[in-house]
């Protein structure tokens, strides 16, 4: 395999002398890693498409091109700034360019109980108590993303050169959003690049945070390949509020995996708006590993052109007295291609599982295709799960009823698509993604200046 | 010269074999008069009111409609909106995630910036919607509800009476309004209506009802009832009475004559 022909890099070799003996045990256990996730990307290949798990998706434009790996470079753009937090919004913010971390971009101040380390050759940019912990990283990283059977999430652990590890101590509130900002892009030579996002969260017990990832990016009328793993781990009775805003570039590939493991009591709640980029495949697992976990998957898909969206989601219910809700929304214009697989699954011990799952699909075209499937595995025999989908045109009726108050016919139809969408909009809590996600709704769908919502997109308190 | 001037009127379902359902339809309607059609269920009441509005699910196969002079069937349902013609629907849409204040502000610009004044801003759009709250026994809260998303039945219907009174239309075209009302609704509705028609004597209404009930408040000048997509009766308040007495049998036997 191309990608891999390299030498993996020796982490222990090329760092500074300053290196504390714990930076040397985290150096020697990455390169451990990356070994291993080589060799089992090694193994197990591309996925075809006699796979169930991958078959929904076409693979071939990440198969067939011939991608350099990025490296570590230090970018000053002001293309990124329009992505940023203001201090106001973020209590941290973090920049990666091609998977690689921008200090001289990121904002990072030390907040009590809050440590965040990142993974690069250069050494460890740490915050907080512990410069590097090894302890930690041997716990977590890995350990929900299984390289074992998902090709991507090896090839991620064998190649990401760099990535973030954040902490939130026990009992520890974060009350402002920590910002992840992930800015790609395709080769200086206008070449197909590939580059490795990799983040570990781990939240103690009864700590809060708020943690939104942003992937963007300029590929220059190119190609690059985004291969994301995401891990989370959430102690007992912790809360994790989580936006994903995926803006990736008209040429972006993108490939994620997001697992998130919630101990007893721990809620939490994602926001995934997927808006951007030539093809993407999200995969996120949630398994609900404790009793009176709770899960919450919001999700929004806007594409148009042939742009095409995979979203595999698994709920994965382990303890008894666990509660998930999910709702996808699909905004679909042109030729546009999405799927949304929707897995539940209730081991047998865990009774009381009350799950509602609920797909949406609006198809501004006829050529548009909305491929729908919930996947029910139920072990246990008292709980309660429900899931619903519906496909379908703009509302007529709707139409006509703006029409008859003046509203001209392209405004109405834009209008009702805000709203429909609006319905995952106004549960996102942080108003830097809500304030991008409706800008992105109005922008994309002309909605007239007269008609910009203003007061349409009020943050609901109470939906989630 | 008449604000409306029906001429003919026929119209079918818009659908390869659809049924015809307005067969011939003639009525005129003067600034400032309130009309009635009564009619049982079926009769083409409805279908009458939704292709003056517009509606593009029905295909109008013969005839001519007039509005302040001008071809009206010649101009899409929102060019009508714009020019004065309110239709309060029979079964209001349900419009989850759009706001009724954004709804309605956004309908009230349209129709302004249409007749050349300036678009209100949220300030004078405030007093202007707080007005007709009042006059119609409309919470507050209730402009910040996505439309119609949840209401009850009257709720919905006096919510259309609300937005008629923002919009303060030249023709208003009610359609059964009346129906699925309590008493008590139906009396702040017919209030309503009936203050809409004081404050602007030139503002002419079309009620379209099955039972004589609202005209009890909402006195028309004239009414026509409509057998089989025709009006085959015409006359004044006293026919809607007549109608509650002795039913419709008596005009389709008259009718058939």
């Amino acid at each position: 395999m191309s990608l891999l022909d390299k030498p993996l890099l020796d982490r222990s070799v090329g760092r500074m002398p300053s290196m504390t003996v714990q930076d040397i045990t985290v150096a020697r256990w990455l390169s451990e890693f990356h070994r291993r996730g080589a060799a089992r990307f090694e193994q197990l290949g591309w996925p075809g498409r006699d796979q169930e798990y991958w078959r929904h998706t076409n693979f071939a434009p990440i198969i067939n091109t011939r991608f350099t790996e990025s490296q570590s470079a230090v970018v000053h753009s002001s293309a990124l700034d329009a992505h940023r937090f203001s201090e106001n919004e973020a209590a941290i913010e973090l920049v990666f360019f091609n998977g690689f971390y921008q200090p001289h971009l990121s904002r990072l101040s030390p907040i009590n109980g809050l440590t965040v380390q990142t993974l690069g050759a250069g050494g460890a940019t740490s915050t907080g108590d512990d410069p590097a912990d090894a302890a930690l990283l041997e716990r977590h990283l890995g350990q929900y993303a299984s390289m074992e059977s998902n090709p991507f999430a090896a090839l991620n652990a064998g190649q990401f050169r760099d990535g973030a590890v954040i902490h939130v101590q026990r009992g520890v509130s974060i009350d402002k959003p920590i910002h992840v900002l992930f800015y790609a892009s395709a080769a200086p030579d206008g070449s197909p690049m590939i580059n490795h996002p990799r983040l570990l969260v781990v939240a103690g017990e009864d700590a809060q945070l708020s943690l939104v990832e942003s992937y963007v990016g300029d590929a220059g009328g190119g190609v690059y390949f985004t291969n994301a793993v995401t891990e989370i781990s959430a102690g007992a009775g912790s809360f994790i509020d989580h936006c994903r805003l995926q803006r990736e570039d008209a040429g972006a590939l993108h490939v994620a995996g997001f697992e998130v493991d919630l101990q007893e009591r721990a809620n939490f709640i994602s926001h995934a708006a997927t808006l951007g980029g030539k093809l993407t495949r999200n995969n996120l697992n949630v398994i609900l590993n404790g009793e009176r976990a709770e899960a919450t998957l919001n999700g929004l898909v806007v594409i148009s052109g042939s742009q095409h969206v995979d979203n595999h989601t698994l709920l994965h219910h382990e303890k008894a007295h666990c509660p998930s809700h999910e709702l996808y929304k699909h905004v679909l214009a042109d030729r546009a291609t999405a799927v949304f697989k929707g897995q539940i699954f209730v081991q047998k011990d865990a009774q009381k599982t009350d799950s509602k799952q609920s797909s949406k699909s609006l198809l501004l075209s006829d050529e548009a295709t909305m491929n729908s499937q919930p996947a029910l595995e139920i072990y246990a025999d008292d709980v309660k799960c429900t899931h619903g989908s519906t496909i379908g045109p703009v509302d007529e009726e709707a139409v006509f009823y703006l029409r008859s108050r003046g509203i001209s016919l392209d405004a109405a139809r834009h209008l009702l698509t805000y709203a429909f969408a609006a319905d995952i909009t106004r549960r996102i809590k942080v108003a830097p993604v809500r304030r991008r996600v409706e800008d992105f709704m109005a922008n994309q769908h002309g909605l007239p200046q007269d008609l910009r919502i203003t007061d349409l997109g009020q943050h609901d308190e109470k939906a989630r | 010269m008449a604000l409306l001037e029906i001429r003919n009127l026929h119209a079918r379902v818009a659908a390869p074999g659809g049924r015809e359902i307005l067969k011939g339809v003639n009525l005129n309607i003067d600034s400032g008069e309130v009309h009635a059609i009564m009619g049982k269920n079926g009769s083409g009441k409805s279908t009458l009111c939704q292709v003056l509005a517009g509606r593009e699910t029905y295909e109008v196969t013969a005839g001519e409609v007039f509005y302040d002079g001008k071809d009206l069937l010649a101009q899409s349902a929102e060019e009508r909106a714009r020019e004065g013609i309110f239709l309060a629907f029979q079964y209001p849409v349900e419009i989850p995630g759009v706001s009724t204040s954004y709804f309605l502000k956004a309908a009230v610009n349209a129709v302004r910036k249409h007749q050349g004044q300036s678009e209100l801003d949220a300030m004078e759009f405030l007093k202007l919607v707080k007005e007709k709250q009042s006059m119609l026994e409309i919470e507050q809260s209730f402009m910040n509800r996505a439309v119609n998303e949840g209401f009850s039945g009257g709720e919905k219907k006096r919510n259309e009476v609300f937005q008629m009174a923002v919009m303060n239309p030249r023709l208003g075209l009610l359609d059964e309004t009346d129906s699925g009302l309590d008493i008590d609704a139906l009396q702040t509705v017919a209030a309503g209506i009936n203050k809409l028609h004081q404050q602007d004597s030139q503002r002419a209404l079309l009620v379209v009802t099955h039972y004589q009930r609202l005209l009890n408040y909402v006195v028309p000048d004239f009414v026509h009832v409509m057998i089989e997509g025709q009006i085959v009766e015409s006359g004044g308040k006293e026919l809607a009475m007549e109608l509650e007495k002795r039913g419709y049998a008596w005009v389709e036997q008259e009718s058939r004559r």
